[in-house]
């Protein structure tokens, strides 16, 4: 049988996978909840847990737009960049965005509070302009709602 | 939980559980030939035949098979799986329930994009709630040495994994990068074991169709698309949303239902066709206007090159790089885009980009990679009076080499 799965062994003549290495991610994005980021010892203790090469880690780690080895803000703020989004004015919420922070997109504000993103299609394009408040979906935003939001990201 | 949605199949009013009890009651055999015979395909866009995935599975020999729910809904543009795992939720755990009833699976997984997280803690309830009523767990049903189980998995931010071997190698604990195919699978699937993918409109139509029958469930749609297609209706229109239509309604009924007026051109999401008001009267059905349920629309004071751009720079930043032909293909496009959009693309190089979208259509390694061109395509061919070429003939004049 074809080789499947990236972590395995042979037995026996046929290749058995490791169903441990399922939980690689959700290990991953454990820490990343509670840390905000997955730094180096992080990938080398879960390397070990599992017995791989941390730039096994690395490499999955790094694949995800959500998990990242570099610290974001407290809070993430991610505005769908979908072209139904830009057409009811993302960019301009974008705009009230950055004017309200002081910072450009791709930024984190200096005391560390709330970043600033772009994402892909998030699945809100009925009530556009939309975008993530670290989990939560926010629909519908207009310039006032701007300023509430970031009010409350304390 | 059941919402006051009203539609021909899947907004139908059905009872709960109908759908397991009706199946137990049938068993396997007759389970698997209902779902074949109903003609159902695959939801997600790609429109495989439900009933022969799930035969191929049933019919392998394996100590364990797996039942996976596809809920990495990332489509620009799509988001009626967003409304069917807030409202539906329960009837779509049931369908994953009959599949492994069907096939002899014991564990099932629902894969939930990143971005709905939100929707976990409503979601772990709904499935607490059916281990209480036992339609999951030992003995479901009281049928006896019926086990099954669902577990929720998280995606991260990753577009390709909605593709359904990527979403295999990201629960596997990889990177969402698509396997070769074949196998399928169907074969070797989750850990190289007998696997179900399907999407979440999918698995809300089984229990319908077990309960009313294959028969009823035909008798909606086209002959090739069988049943009823969620669309997710957004961009120029009064009333965006989530809507259940018969296979077969026209491009235009549908933007009248969606008090859409004056409207350019309509797309069927980044990886479908982008059309013009010329072409409203085409049906929507896999054989013809094919869509995973993405339905943006575009008024006619929009620029279609920017969507293009818009659906190109979507597509060069999810490609997950693994293939050359998407890898390096994507990026062509953007930059000849780009030089469309300033007037500075000569004929030849046009035919070019268009010969290289041909080459990447064929020879990418998954749906990522063979759709990505497709927009580019529809918009250069259909919208040709938004766009002028450049009078030089000689590539290498722009070029420099």
């Amino acid at each position: 049988m074809a080789k499947q799965c990236a972590v395995g062994k042979v037995e026996k003549g046929v290749f058995v996978c490791d169903e441990a290495r399922s939980g690689l991610i959700p290990e991953l994005q454990g820490i990343h909840d509670r840390k905000g980021c997955i730094s180096d010892n992080d990938m080398q203790a879960l390397a070990d847990k599992f017995g791989i090469h941390p730039v096994e880690v690395y490499s999955v780690a790094t694949f995800y737009s959500f998990l990242t080895p570099r610290k974001k803000g407290k809070h993430v703020i991610r505005i769908s960049e979908c072209i139904s989004n830009i057409m009811a004015g993302s960019r301009k919420i974008e705009k009230e965005f950055e004017k309200a922070l002081g910072i450009k997109s791709g930024e984190t504000t200096k005391d560390n509070r709330i970043t600033l993103e772009r994402t892909a299609c998030i699945g809100m394009c009925d009530k556009a302009p939309a975008a993530m408040i670290d989990n939560e979906l926010v629909g519908s935003i207009t310039a006032k709602k701007v300023k509430e939001i970031i009010k409350k990201l304390k | 939980m059941q919402s006051k949605r009203k539609g021909a199949v899947i907004f139908s009013e059905i009872e709960e559980y109908a759908g397991i009890k009706q199946a137990v009651k049938m068993g396997r055999t007759e389970v698997l030939s209902e779902v074949r015979g109903s003609g159902l395909r695959g939801r997600g866009g790609a429109g495989f035949p439900a009933g022969i995935k799930w035969n191929l599975v049933a019919a392998a020999q394996s100590k364990k098979k797996f039942v996976v729910c596809n809920a990495d809904e990332g489509e620009p543009g799509t988001f009626k799986d967003r409304i069917l795992l807030s409202e539906y939720a329960k009837l779509m755990f049931e369908g994953m329930i009959i599949a492994a009833f069907a096939t002899g699976a014991d564990k099932g997984f629902l894969y939930l994009r990143g971005e709905y997280k939100s929707f976990m803690p409503l979601l772990n309830k709904v499935l607490e709630g059916m281990r209480k009523e036992e339609t999951l767990g030992k003995d479901i049903l009281g049928k006896k040495g019926f086990y099954f189980d669902i577990e929720i998995r998280l995606g991260s931010g990753a577009y390709i994994c909605g593709e359904e071997t990527g979403l295999i190698e990201s629960l596997e604990g990889n990177r969402g990068e698509p396997r070769n195919r074949p196998p399928f699978p169907v074969n070797t699937g989750y850990n190289g074991f007998p696997t179900i993918v399907n999407n979440v409109e999918t698995f809300v139509n089984i229990p319908h169709i077990i309960k009313k029958g294959a028969e009823w469930f035909k008798s909606f749609g086209t002959e090739k698309s069988s049943g009823t297609k969620l669309v997710s209706v957004s961009g120029d229109c009064k009333m965006p949303g989530v809507y259940e239509v018969e296979y077969g309604i026209t491009i235009k009924e549908l933007l009248k239902i969606a008090g859409a007026k004056e409207v350019k051109a309509v797309s069927a999401g980044a990886s479908g066709e982008c059309v013009p008001a010329s072409q409203f009267n085409r049906k929507i059905c896999f054989e013809d206007f094919s869509t995973g349920g993405s339905v943006i629309v575009f008024g006619k004071n929009r620029n279609m090159m920017d969507v293009a751009e818009n659906f190109l720079q979507f597509f060069k930043e999810e490609s997950c790089g693994q293939c050359t032909p998407c890898r390096e293909g994507i990026p062509v496009l953007f930059e000849g885009l780009s030089l469309i959009k300033k007037g500075e693309c000569p004929k030849e190089y046009l035919d070019d980009l268009l010969s290289l979208s041909e080459t990447m259509q064929l020879a990418s390694k998954c749906g990522l990679g063979q759709s990505a061109p497709k927009p580019f395509v529809s918009i250069i061919n259909n919208f040709k009076n938004e766009y002028k070429l450049s009078k030089v003939t000689k590539k290498e004049k722009v070029f420099n080499g």
